[in-house]
């Protein structure tokens, strides 16, 4: 294994040139994106600075309820921007993101950390930063598609499920097919990620162990655990948000409250 | 059921969601349905009629009141139970993808009619009745027409053998001849089981309403004017 180079700013900022070949295009074909490409550029380079200045405390000072509190602000900026994309809101939304997010994410880390990985002490930031950040990426789009596919479901099919509880079906029966939809268009990405990874693209997380040094089949290994890790939470996150959303929309007298619904 | 009031709605009330606090859709509002009554909502647009005829089908949660069924009040999951003896009519009724008899077929997946099965010759009876055949039920709901949905909904709800039908204009689609099948049928429905069955009828058809209820029920702004017995 050939020892890991460590890069120098100078180095970075070489790469950074290249977004150069972007403007260039913007320019060329008038696409007027210079002002957005500059601003992108410049979020990229001040945020991992600023989240690279942060983790490198959080690791220096080693303490649990550091490590807690990064992990608790995490999950918190993934359960609201879950709901910043859908196309349907209703009040209540965001802390049912904000819980399912935070349930699903944190029971799968806790099985990763206390029982696969078995990291001694469990609040090693090496481990559950990266684990919990990896498992919080995926569940927020799960989350999100779900929410977004619900509240489209529901409310193309309004006069259906208002039909169907007028001829005497339950909350469930009427609400069956829209959370089915919701939750299937939640898993997806996740199902597709698994079907082509290592095929079509080397995860992130193993290209960067590769990089450090890693064997390969270690590597891989770990991208194994993590890719079952991001499923299982993206499922969890999903059936969870999913089913308190109907729980919301659909009252204790199988009615549904349509009117809670705003586009 | 001979004896007392099938569906007692007392002092029922429903505010805008919208709107909050203030925005009454309906206030106050009594309806008493007996087995045997042909009972009319009648009144101006946006009086509330069809707010009213929702809320006695338990389908939009009320702010004020109560609904009995039989003497109990409709509650929780007792309201899927209620919904099948009760059944609410949209003017335009949403069908499921796929045909007619797919449509026919459906309710009766649900868990409220579990027991009982689709009877394809009872169907054809009620279909042939408002004048369409057979070769009707293959059709494909998504090529029906307004008046044809209606239909639809119409003997889907009726092959369910519910005790009262709340229908919200159910002929407003329809034209002349459909309109005297669907009032010829509803009154056999009715004739055939008086004790056991009631019909509560939304019409802004004066004469529709004359025709088919003997007792109606006046709103006007979201409240009732004094009850007109004929």
């Amino acid at each position: 294994m050939k020892p890991y180079i460590e890069l120098s700013y100078a180095q970075v900022a070489m790469a950074a040139g290249l977004v150069l070949i972007n403007g260039a295009i913007s320019v060329m074909l008038r696409l007027d994106l210079e002002r957005r490409l500059l601003i992108a550029a410049t979020c990229t380079v001040v945020q991992l600075l600023l989240i690279g200045l942060v983790l490198e405390w959080v690791f220096r000072v080693d303490r649990w309820y550091v490590v807690l509190g990064m992990m608790t602000v995490m999950t918190v900026v993934a359960g609201i921007a879950a709901t910043q994309r859908t196309r349907f809101r209703y009040p209540g939304m965001r802390s049912r993101s904000l819980l399912a997010t935070w349930g699903s994410s944190w029971v799968v880390a806790a099985i990763a950390l206390g029982a696969i990985v078995r990291v001694r002490p469990w609040y090693t930031p090496q481990y559950a930063i990266p684990l919990l950040g990896m498992i919080l990426g995926n569940t927020l789009n799960g989350v999100s598609l779900g929410l977004d596919r619900l509240g489209g479901e529901l409310a193309a099919r309004r006069d259906r499920v208002e039909a169907l509880l007028a001829l005497g079906a339950s909350r469930w029966e009427a609400a069956r097919e829209p959370v089915r939809e919701a939750v299937k268009t939640g898993l997806i990405p996740t199902i597709n990620a698994m079907m082509v990874v290592g095929i079509v693209s080397l995860p992130g997380m193993m290209t960067g162990q590769l990089l450090a040094g890693t064997s390969p089949v270690e590597a891989v290994k770990y991208q194994v655990v993590i890719m079952f890790l991001v499923a299982s939470g993206t499922a969890l996150g999903t059936v969870s948000v999913v089913l308190l959303s109907y729980r919301r929309l659909f009252n204790d007298d199988h009615q549904f409250l349509d009117s809670l619904l705003d586009r | 059921m001979a004896n007392g009031p099938a569906i007692e709605a007392v002092g029922i009330g429903r505010r805008d969601p919208r709107r909050g606090a203030d925005g009454w859709l309906i206030r106050g509002v009594d309806l008493v349905v007996h087995p045997g009554d042909r009972l009319g909502v009648l009144g101006p647009s946006g009086a509330g009629k069809s707010v009213l005829l929702r809320a006695v089908a338990r389908l939009d949660p009320i702010d004020e009141g109560s609904i009995h069924w039989q003497g109990r009040e409709v509650l929780g999951d007792g309201v899927p139970a209620y919904r099948r003896q009760v059944i609410y009519l949209h003017q335009r009724p949403a069908l499921m993808e796929g045909t007619v008899e797919e449509n026919l077929q459906y309710p009766f997946t649900l868990r409220a009619h579990r027991g009982r099965t689709f009877d394809l010759a009872r169907v054809e009876a009620i279909l042939h009745r408002l004048g369409r055949e057979a070769g009707f039920l293959a059709k494909n709901a998504r090529d029906l027409s307004g008046g044809e949905s209606q239909l639809v909904g119409l003997v889907r709800a009726l092959q369910l053998d519910p005790r009262v039908l709340l229908l919200d204009e159910p002929t407003a689609s329809l034209d002349p001849v459909a309109t005297e099948a669907v009032e010829g049928l509803l009154g056999d429905w009715l004739a055939d089981r008086p004790d056991e069955r009631a019909l509560v009828w939304v019409s802004h058809d004066a004469d529709q309403a004359r025709r088919m209820t003997d007792r109606r029920v006046f709103l006007r702004a979201g409240g009732v004017a004094p009850e007109e017995n004929v």
